[in-house]
């Protein structure tokens, strides 16, 4: 084959100057995903700032409701600022929050800050229970899939798992309380947890949404992984791991998972992500204390600092588990980790 | 004593599920035996889909893709394979009998060091220990020429050449020391200056551990120069079988004797003339900071081929995309009869652009699989002539037949055509432009060696009928001589020879010329240890013999 694009890379030369490229290039590429982060969280907070801004219905005429007077609605709005132009108050926002400000909620006058760490500390247990559940099981399941393909296995985790796909999280929420609480009676509703509640106490109380998420987050989870497994599977280096004698549980765990490590982590990155914003219905629906609930809240009251920075804290996420995926598939690519 | 191999009326089916839900039984091969014996090599030799892979792959007691073994025995060293059970054929895999597959570079897993995968099977079937399958890996590395045999299998598969990932493949079949080595096509996908030193270690090896194999290619010439007998295949059934002499020096069949005459067309040259078609002066192009071409400048007269050669990577297909103005080169021009070509595509008329076509290696990729024929060839009609409809349709029909195609083909998809038929229709493609020149990229070495001389036939009666000139791009010398009128040999981004065909392939040649020309495989027995004699004494090219690399 002499397609053009292998050319550059063909001859010594060329080849010696791609050398240099690839042994610069792994750091190189890491620092440029992390600085593309970085801009891409500036960027959602400018997004962030702007939509709030423009969301209808405005906090003075809310909270004053029916004792709103011109002058009234005239001095909140000094009081809180909101004569400055947009750009400035986007400014000071930002400045406050790269010093761990997120400034002070309309509504209660609290600390977002204080808030939102206390609340994403509630929501972070919550899916992260979740995602040590989720994750190893889905890589079993799309590991024994692979093993039994196109066999009885295989068909009854595919089944279960589009049916859970297609089920919307509240609704899968709401048909687990009525199984489980009203007619079992083993758990508890609402999954409310207080300051100082013990983990054991904690844990029990959040077994309902928990469950939730995992059956939400799952079932793309595990047909991801077992179409990244497959697709290693159908290689020829898995042929000749077979032509080799080898057996097929040994041919899955040293030739086909360590190629599939980074299609897979990605899939798990987007999972996690989706755990963390799909956290925001299920906590509502089990009244969850997390920041998804106080998002939620505070978007009902027009308190834009707590909406802000909520949105702020969900996007950051967002993009930090997307950088981890991509850094990982980075480095568990062998052509980049061990140049020519 | 029974034979390492014997194989005996074997027949194997795959059912083809088609889209409608029906099944059919194709037969893949159908009643063929044979026997290998220690230290014996057997070539399989067919064009794609003569059965060749799957009779190999069917002495491991594996088939790709729902394959089965519908009838016959395959005995090893006595043994019927089909009775071992999955545990069995387990242990004959990679212990007893080895694979080398065409392309090591997909074999190879990219995750782990050549090393580890070359021991794996001795260690996993308890063959030998850790220490002794590293010692022995290390020899075998050194018997088929591997630089730094102890430290060798330290790499990784993508720090190699390709050419040493194929004698890597090699040593990973032979550690385990196995009976029977199946070899599919293991030089197929290499440059020919490094085919025959991979060839040469293949054949070193299987002299110096006394194993069976199975060497199976469709090229004939190769064949010849490693077994001891050939069988030849077609469509799953035996054409013929008997000892290497006799199928190279006598062929009984037509089929066989069509093979081994193969590629001894030779066309006279045409005169030399001033009247140039395409001139391509001091070009130098490249990606980015990377420059590809160096200084290039060739001759194309009117109504001539005019043939470049070269292997991968030495910028043939860098040097089409720079004449038709896909790529723009860093410095140096084209002059099209006489004129000057404008760098980029988007500068050209689109009457410049009708003069200039194209052909490419893989007829599959260049065309849309979802327009009919009618369409494909049609396009060129609309947009360069403004035709339509009836008349359309009629200088459709009239270039269907000028490609020995007829009407029938109007409607139907490229799926429904066979590589030899797809590759005619790119060139009714380009025709349909009435072009001048047709740059010709590897048309033909994606397609069997009959097929292909098919299409040879062809380019050479149209260039008669139409008088368009070509530049052939090409890394096949019997292709050159073939067909072409003027020669350009390029190696590394430069053209190191270049003039009418009978004086660039005659002696005195320059160094890479003279290895590009002896590595040809020719039609002989004993050829391969006569050139590497040869070759020992003569010339040492500094660099030119080491593989260039592949991605």
């Amino acid at each position: 084959m002499t397609s053009s694009l292998e050319e550059p890379v063909s001859s010594k030369p060329l080849a010696s100057a791609r050398q240099t490229l690839l042994r610069n290039s792994l750091g190189q590429m890491v620092v440029r995903r992390i600085l593309l982060g970085f801009g891409l969280l500036i960027a959602a907070s400018m997004l962030i700032f702007g939509g709030v801004e423009a969301l209808p219905g405005d906090f003075a005429s809310t909270y004053l409701g029916q004792d709103a007077t011109p002058q009234a609605i005239a001095n909140i709005r000094e009081e809180l600022d909101l004569d400055r132009p947009m750009t400035e108050r986007y400014l000071s926002w930002l400045g406050g929050i790269a010093q761990g400000d997120f400034g002070t909620s309309w509504s209660n006058r609290n600390s977002v800050g204080d808030q939102i760490w206390k609340r994403l500390g509630n929501s972070l247990l919550l899916a992260g229970v979740a995602a040590l559940i989720a994750i190893p099981l889905a890589l079993a399941l799309g590991m024994v899939a692979v093993l039994y393909r196109n066999r009885i296995p295989d068909k009854v985790i595919s089944i279960l798992s589009l049916a859970a796909i297609s089920l919307p999280e509240f609704f899968i929420g709401y048909l687990l309380i009525q199984f489980f609480t009203v007619q079992l009676g083993v758990a508890s509703f609402p999954a409310t947890v207080y300051d100082g509640m013990g983990l054991g106490e904690r844990l029990a109380t959040i077994a309902l949404p928990v469950m939730t998420l995992v059956i939400v987050v799952l079932a793309h989870m595990m047909r991801m992984t077992r179409s990244a497994i497959m697709n290693v599977m159908s290689s020829p280096y898995v042929e000749t791991a077979e032509l080799k004698g080898l057996s097929a549980l040994r041919i899955i765990a040293e030739h086909a998972a360590p190629n599939a490590i980074a299609p897979v982590v990605t899939v798990i990155a987007l999972n996690l992500a989706a755990l963390v914003v799909g956290v925001v219905v299920v906590e509502v629906v089990f009244v969850y204390p997390g920041i998804g609930q106080y998002m939620v809240d505070a978007v009902t009251m027009r308190d834009m600092p707590v909406v802000q920075g909520c949105g702020l804290i969900f996007a950051a996420l967002y993009i930090v588990l997307n950088m981890v995926a991509d850094i990982v598939s980075i480095l568990a690519n062998p052509r980049l980790r061990h140049p020519r | 004593m029974p034979e390492m191999l014997s194989v005996k009326n074997l027949r194997i089916e795959v059912t083809a599920r088609q889209p409608d839900g029906t099944a059919t039984n194709l037969v893949l091969v159908d009643d063929v035996s044979f026997d290998v014996g220690k230290g014996r090599v057997l070539g399989l030799i067919g064009e794609s889909g003569a059965g060749k892979s799957t009779i190999g792959l069917s002495a491991l007691a594996y088939g790709r893709g729902g394959v089965r073994i519908e009838g016959g025995q395959i005995l090893l060293d006595g043994q019927d394979i089909a009775k071992l059970g999955l545990r069995g054929i387990r242990a004959v895999r990679g212990a007893r009998v080895a694979y080398v597959a065409q392309s090591a570079a997909a074999a190879f897993n990219p995750a782990h060091k050549l090393g580890r995968q070359v021991i794996e099977a001795s260690i996993r079937h308890g063959i030998m220990t850790r220490a002794e399958a590293t010692k022995r890996a290390a020899y075998l590395f050194g018997i088929l020429g591997l630089p730094d045999p102890d430290t060798f299998g330290e790499r990784f598969p993508h720090q190699v050449s390709g050419g040493q990932l194929q004698r890597a493949m090699t040593a990973m079949a032979l550690c385990a020391n196995p009976e029977l080595i199946v070899f599919d096509e293991p030089t197929t996908a290499l440059d020919v200056t490094t085919q025959i030193e991979v060839l040469a270690a293949i054949k070193h090896a299987i002299v110096e551990t006394q194993t069976a194999a199975l060497y199976i290619t469709h090229d004939l010439a190769v064949v010849a120069q490693i077994s001891d007998d050939i069988m030849v295949l077609r469509h799953g059934k035996t054409v013929e079988y008997g000892s290497t002499r006799q199928i190279i020096e006598a062929p009984r069949e037509d089929y066989t004797k069509a093979l081994v005459s193969i590629r001894q067309t030779m066309r006279q040259e045409a005169l030399p003339s001033d009247d140039a078609q395409l001139r391509v002066a001091g070009m130098t192009a490249g990606y980015s900071a990377m420059d590809v071409l160096h200084d290039v400048s060739l001759i194309l007269p009117k109504g001539q081929t005019l043939a470049v050669v070269g292997e991968s990577g030495s910028g043939k297909s860098t040097l089409a995309r720079v004449i038709t103005g896909l790529l723009q080169p860093k410095a140096g021009a084209v002059s099209f009869n006489g004129a000057a070509l404008p760098p980029a595509r988007k500068d050209r008329s689109r009457e410049q652009l009708r003069r200039i076509q194209m052909i490419y290696q893989m007829a599959d990729t260049a065309m849309n699989p979802r327009q009919k024929i009618r369409d494909i060839v049609g396009r060129p009609l609309t947009l360069y002539f403004g035709m339509r409809g009836k008349a359309k349709t009629e200088r459709v029909k009239e270039l269907l037949d000028q490609i020995e195609m007829g009407p029938q083909f109007l409607d139907r998809f490229p799926a429904e055509l066979s590589g030899g038929q797809k590759q005619r229709i790119a060139i009714a493609r380009a025709l349909a432009a009435k072009p001048e020149l047709i740059l010709c990229d590897e048309p033909t070495s994606a397609l069997d060696p009959l097929v292909a001389e098919g299409i040879l036939k062809l380019l050479l009666r149209l260039q008669e009928e139409t008088a368009v000139s070509y530049l052939f791009i090409t890394h096949d010398i019997a292709i050159v001589r073939a067909i072409a009128d003027r020669v350009a040999v390029m190696h590394r981004g430069k053209v190191v020879r270049e003039g009418v065909k009978s004086a660039v392939l005659s002696p005195p040649f320059d160094d890479y010329t003279d290895l590009l020309l002896r590595s040809v495989p020719e039609m002989e027995i004993g050829w391969l240890e006569r050139v590497l004699d040869g070759r020992r004494v003569v010339t040492q090219v500094p660099g030119a013999a080491m593989e260039l690399e592949r991605s």
